[in-house]
């Protein structure tokens, strides 16, 4: 059905578009939005903060001893140490892929996700699919990733029920051994970080 | 509560499906409503606890055919004219009949109020009661307001892995009856306990607990 609304700003828009917009004009005349802000807001998330966060923190992980120490007593003073601290990270555990465990996270209530370190989450992670099966059938949803685990390696999924954030610690990558932490943290990605790939 | 939030475990969602590349909008109306979302929630009149019951608290067939960020968009509505910053009025037309009682969220105070955040925990004068390697059991409790134990984990066995911290309590915090906190554990249970004997040996799902959802086993 044709949208129904008078004037001609809301011409060829979808009636979410029309309502958000409504939505934005009346809280900014109301005093209790500043567009600026939700500006910053969208910026930060699409340009500032994302997964390059976490691949540093992996990377660090991997080359220093001591820090993967403190990241296993204590991964928010340790996160928060690399200046990674802000909304929806504010308590993390790291969790650590080897030879005999692969991790992997979701949110089944709603869609909580380290945003500190990995930005938004994609919207698969905030699918139903993903949402529902992955604490039933996280081997099935890794065969969508085309993701096979080898033989004998248990899965251990993080459902997300509380305020903790979970960044998974994929295995460094064979043939790695004479790379500093920012060349491997380029190759750290971010669904290796969410547990549906592998490095 | 019983909602349609509440899906881990659930069938007949189908594939899924990763977008390579993906950014993190599809569309402005997008950007916009995560932006208000947050630039809202500083007002600080409501609790992250009480955004997501506002949300999952949507009618189940509502909950699931809305886009995600509709979905937010809808809570935001609510949570506003709940707290009496907008009225339904407004809402349906559009026009503002005032000023808000409520001062936003300048741009320049945007950077410190998202690396803030919103820590949880909260000091304790009690000891946890459970320790790293604890058997417990959760509760079997179906309660109709919000929580923060899935349907799929209640009643089932498990080990305290960690203990967290001690943390607000949803159960309290999202109906405005106060933080309440209470120590919060990660606690593994076996894929088998949580869905049956067919999963494989081994595998293992982690929940993080708050206390009152945990009897010893």
């Amino acid at each position: 059905m044709p949208h129904d609304h008078h004037g001609h700003e809301g011409d060829g828009l979808s009636d979410i578009e029309i309502r958000v917009r409504a939505l934005e004009t009346l809280l900014t005349e109301k005093g209790l939005i500043d567009p600026a802000a939700v500006d910053r807001i969208v910026e930060t998330y699409e340009r500032e903060i994302g997964p390059r966060n976490g691949a540093a923190v992996v990377a660090r992980i991997w080359t220093d001893p001591a820090f993967a120490a403190w990241c296993r007593e204590d991964a928010t003073a340790a996160i928060h140490s690399m200046g990674f601290a802000s909304r929806q990270g504010e308590h993390m555990v790291t969790v650590e892929n080897d030879a005999a465990t692969h991790h992997m996270v979701v949110c089944t209530l709603c869609s909580c996700y380290p945003w500190s370190v990995l930005g938004l989450p994609p919207a698969w992670y905030k699918s139903p699919a993903y949402r529902s099966r992955t604490v039933i059938d996280p081997r099935g949803v890794l065969a969508e990733f085309g993701v096979g685990l080898p033989d004998g390696v248990r899965v251990e999924v993080h459902d997300s029920t509380a305020e903790t954030r979970y960044l998974v610690v994929p295995r460094r990558p064979e043939g790695a051994e004479g790379m500093d932490a920012d060349a491997l943290a380029a190759l750290v990605t971010r669904d290796g970080m969410i547990g549906t790939s592998l490095l | 509560m019983n909602g349609a939030a509440d899906m881990g475990g659930m069938h007949g969602f189908g594939p899924v499906r990763p977008e390579p590349g993906e950014p993190p909008f599809h569309h402005e109306w997008e950007r916009r409503a995560m932006g208000m979302t947050i630039a809202c929630g500083a007002l600080g009149r409501w609790n992250i606890d009480m955004s997501r019951a506002a949300r999952e608290s949507l009618p189940p067939a509502d909950y699931l055919s809305k886009p995600y960020y509709d979905v937010w968009l809808t809570a935001l509505e609510r949570l506003l004219e709940e707290e009496g910053l907008v009225t339904a009025r407004e809402l349906a037309t559009g026009e503002a009949e005032g000023p808000g009682d409520a001062k936003a969220l300048p741009a320049d105070a945007v950077p410190a109020a998202l690396r803030r955040g919103g820590p949880v925990d909260r000091p304790a004068e009690t000891a946890p009661r459970f320790a790293p390697g604890d058997a417990v059991r959760t509760v079997n409790a179906h309660p109709a307001h919000h929580t923060r134990l899935p349907r799929y984990a209640r009643g089932r066995a498990g080990t305290v892995a960690r203990v967290l911290g001690h943390h607000v309590f949803p159960d309290s915090n999202a109906r405005g009856l106060g933080e309440d906190p209470r120590w919060l554990y990660q606690v593994r249970f076996a894929a088998r306990e949580l869905f049956g004997p067919d999963r494989p040996e081994g595998d293992a799902v982690t929940l993080d607990l708050w206390e009152p959802y945990l009897d010893r086993a």
